[in-house]
């Protein structure tokens, strides 16, 4: 069988499953713009994948697109072995696809419990009667999922911050608190644009320990987009290249610095 | 004490209790606008339809009567039944809910990322086209709403009081509808609050009002929250129809109530529900105490134009009404 989809075991003991969504020869247009050309790829269940690319190679244009947020014209997507129809983002989401902003996209004026706890609202059943008069069944749901917040609130260290409104924290916490209301919602696949922009050096140590132990601890695929070459190659098992709209390379961390290709592309060519 | 005070107090109990009517048109158009950014023109005619539908679904009126009658040379004009009040209040909820939707597929799908005042220009279409709606389905004649409502003054309010002033004093004297109107308020405001804060629709719906892209991405239906909150506003706006119908009559001119609630909205900002309510407070008490003090010096009806006035004060000092999010541009 092929390497590239059979499960397999990391040398610090993860466990990479088969292939939990295939993007197949997705090319998006806007107007006579081809921000993606034909590119394929998958994602394996378990594994933290990185999209790389220099700006405007269309790394969060394919975010947007496994999130639902832009329509390809052509090509396929599959999730957990079949394929997805076209779908809006909110039923993106409902399919246990979560996903963090590059610009943050939080809730400024709610608090951060409140925050979180709106990345429950998929695991939420109860109709809205049961709602309107709060008892029984819907008081039972809110306790329980808030449970599974105040766990999640204790991982990500933000007890503290539980009751500000988000609109008064500085930038890393609110990176922090969106990372926080995407894993609330138990993802089956979590995506990351850019979670490390625009941090200080501490601060990027801090998402990436928290990236690699929700991974880690919940076995949550991740895929992410990111700048810093160095947290790439230390975060991710598999890396997608992308320039220009086009895939340029594709496999391990070591594989893909010595890619010329990717050199050329990304790293810059080098001067002799 | 005086009997002066006392007649001041009465005036100013007066004043809070219109107050609360101006409140709950305002509510309906805060928690629209809070939602999705669009301003409603038509709330006022929302409460004028609400009220039209009940008392022409108590009655048994046919709807379409005349349509129907030119169409099909019938006399038809109404079923013969007399429908009891609880049950044509729920059938209205349903109506407005229906209403709701239909807005929401027909017009405002159509305009999603336009500019705001294509969206208000929309909203007074929108006002128009239920007016006429109105009239259609439920005639053009004034009604009344059999709801049972208390009326008149509170008489034993009137004995209790009697004896704290002179012999000029009889008592203060206030509306009993007004004293139902304000229990409804209080009650119907508590129950938007406690819905919004502590439910999971509730959280969804300040989830979309936050940020649109936020909320797709944790699997909110925008579509689905826009219809729960023109529902939500068309049960306020039933309520102040109701309200106001008990009071003056369902007749046409209940849409312009809108106009008392924009004044209400400068006060107390466009999106705060306790702005909505301690603005409606402050425009009926003012309006009323402004009348007694100043009315007698200047010839009188003050209360026509007190409210704008009043608005038009607080744009020029503090735009953003006195609850509402404070407007910082950053560069």
């Amino acid at each position: 069988m092929n390497a590239m989809v059979d499960p397999y075991t990391t040398e610090d003991g993860r466990k990479i499953g088969g292939v939990l969504m295939d993007m197949r020869n997705i090319t998006l247009r806007f107007g006579g713009v081809e921000a993606i050309k034909d590119i394929s790829f998958n994602i394996r269940e378990g594994e933290i994948r990185a999209i790389i690319g220099p700006n405007g190679a269309g790394k969060s244009s394919m975010l947007n697109v496994i999130s639902g947020f832009y329509k390809p014209q052509e090509g396929e997507v599959h999730f957990r072995g079949s394929i997805r129809p076209p779908m809006k983002p909110y039923q993106v989401a409902r399919l246990g696809i979560a996903r963090t902003f590059q610009n943050i996209a939080l809730f400024e004026g709610m608090s951060v419990l409140d925050n979180i706890m709106t990345g429950r609202l998929n695991h939420m059943k109860t109709g809205l009667f049961a709602q309107a008069i709060w008892k029984g069944a819907a008081e039972k749901e809110e306790i329980e999922n808030r449970a599974h917040v105040e766990r999640v609130i204790d991982f990500l260290e933000i007890q503290a911050i539980r009751k500000t409104p988000v609109g008064r924290l500085p930038y890393g916490l609110k990176k922090r608190v969106e990372l926080a209301r995407a894993l609330a919602a138990d993802p089956k696949l979590l995506l990351l644009d850019e979670p490390m922009a625009g941090m200080n050096v501490e601060e990027k140590e801090d998402m990436s320990r928290f990236i690699l132990d929700v991974n880690d601890e919940f076995g949550t695929t991740i895929a992410l987009i990111e700048h810093d070459m160095g947290v790439v190659m230390d975060l991710s098992d598999r890396v997608v290249v992308m320039d220009y709209g086009r895939k340029i390379g594709d496999g391990t961390p070591s594989e893909i610095i010595s890619n010329q290709e990717v050199i050329d592309a990304y790293l810059g060519v080098a001067h002799d | 004490m005086s009997t002066e005070f006392l007649y001041f107090v009465e005036v100013l109990i007066n004043g809070l209790m219109a107050g609360v009517m101006y409140s709950l048109v305002a509510l309906g158009f805060v928690l629209i606008f809070k939602a999705s950014g669009i301003f409603n023109f038509s709330q006022g005619v929302m409460a004028l339809f609400a009220a039209l539908t009940l008392a022409g679904i108590m009655e048994g009126q046919v709807p379409f009567a005349h349509i129907i009658n030119s169409i099909f040379g019938t006399n038809i004009h109404h079923f013969g039944w007399h429908v009891p009040a609880v049950l044509a209040i729920i059938l209205t909820v349903f109506v407005m809910i229906g209403f709701a939707w239909a807005v929401q597929r027909f017009v405002f799908r159509h305009l999603v990322g336009q500019e705001p005042i294509i969206l208000f220009m929309a909203t007074i279409g929108l006002a128009y086209f239920l007016e006429g709606l109105g009239d259609i389905m439920w005639g053009s004649d004034i009604k009344t709403l059999a709801l049972g409502l208390p009326q008149g003054g509170a008489r034993w309010l009137e004995d209790a009081t009697a004896g704290l002033g002179g012999d000029d004093f009889y008592g203060f004297f206030i509306d009993k509808l007004d004293m139902v109107a304000t229990v409804v308020a209080a009650v119907l405001v508590t129950a938007l609050i406690l819905f919004s804060q502590y439910t999971k629709h509730g959280r969804a719906m300040r989830a979309v009002a936050d940020d649109h892209q936020a909320a797709l991405s944790v699997g909110i239906s925008l579509n689905f929250i826009w219809i729960l909150v023109w529902s939500l506003a068309g049960f306020v706006a039933l309520v102040a129809g109701i309200m106001w119908g008990a009071k003056s009559g369902v007749q046409f001119s209940l849409s312009l109530i809108a106009l008392k609630a924009l004044p209400v909205l400068m006060l107390g900002g466009f999106t705060s529900i306790p702005g909505a309510i301690v603005g409606g407070l402050i425009i009926g008490m003012g309006e009323k105490v402004f009348e007694y003090m100043i009315g007698p010096m200047v010839g009188g009806a003050t209360e026509n134009w007190f409210a704008y006035v009043l608005a038009l004060l607080f744009l020029v000092f503090r735009p953003q009404g006195l609850f509402g999010e404070r407007i910082i541009e950053r560069v």
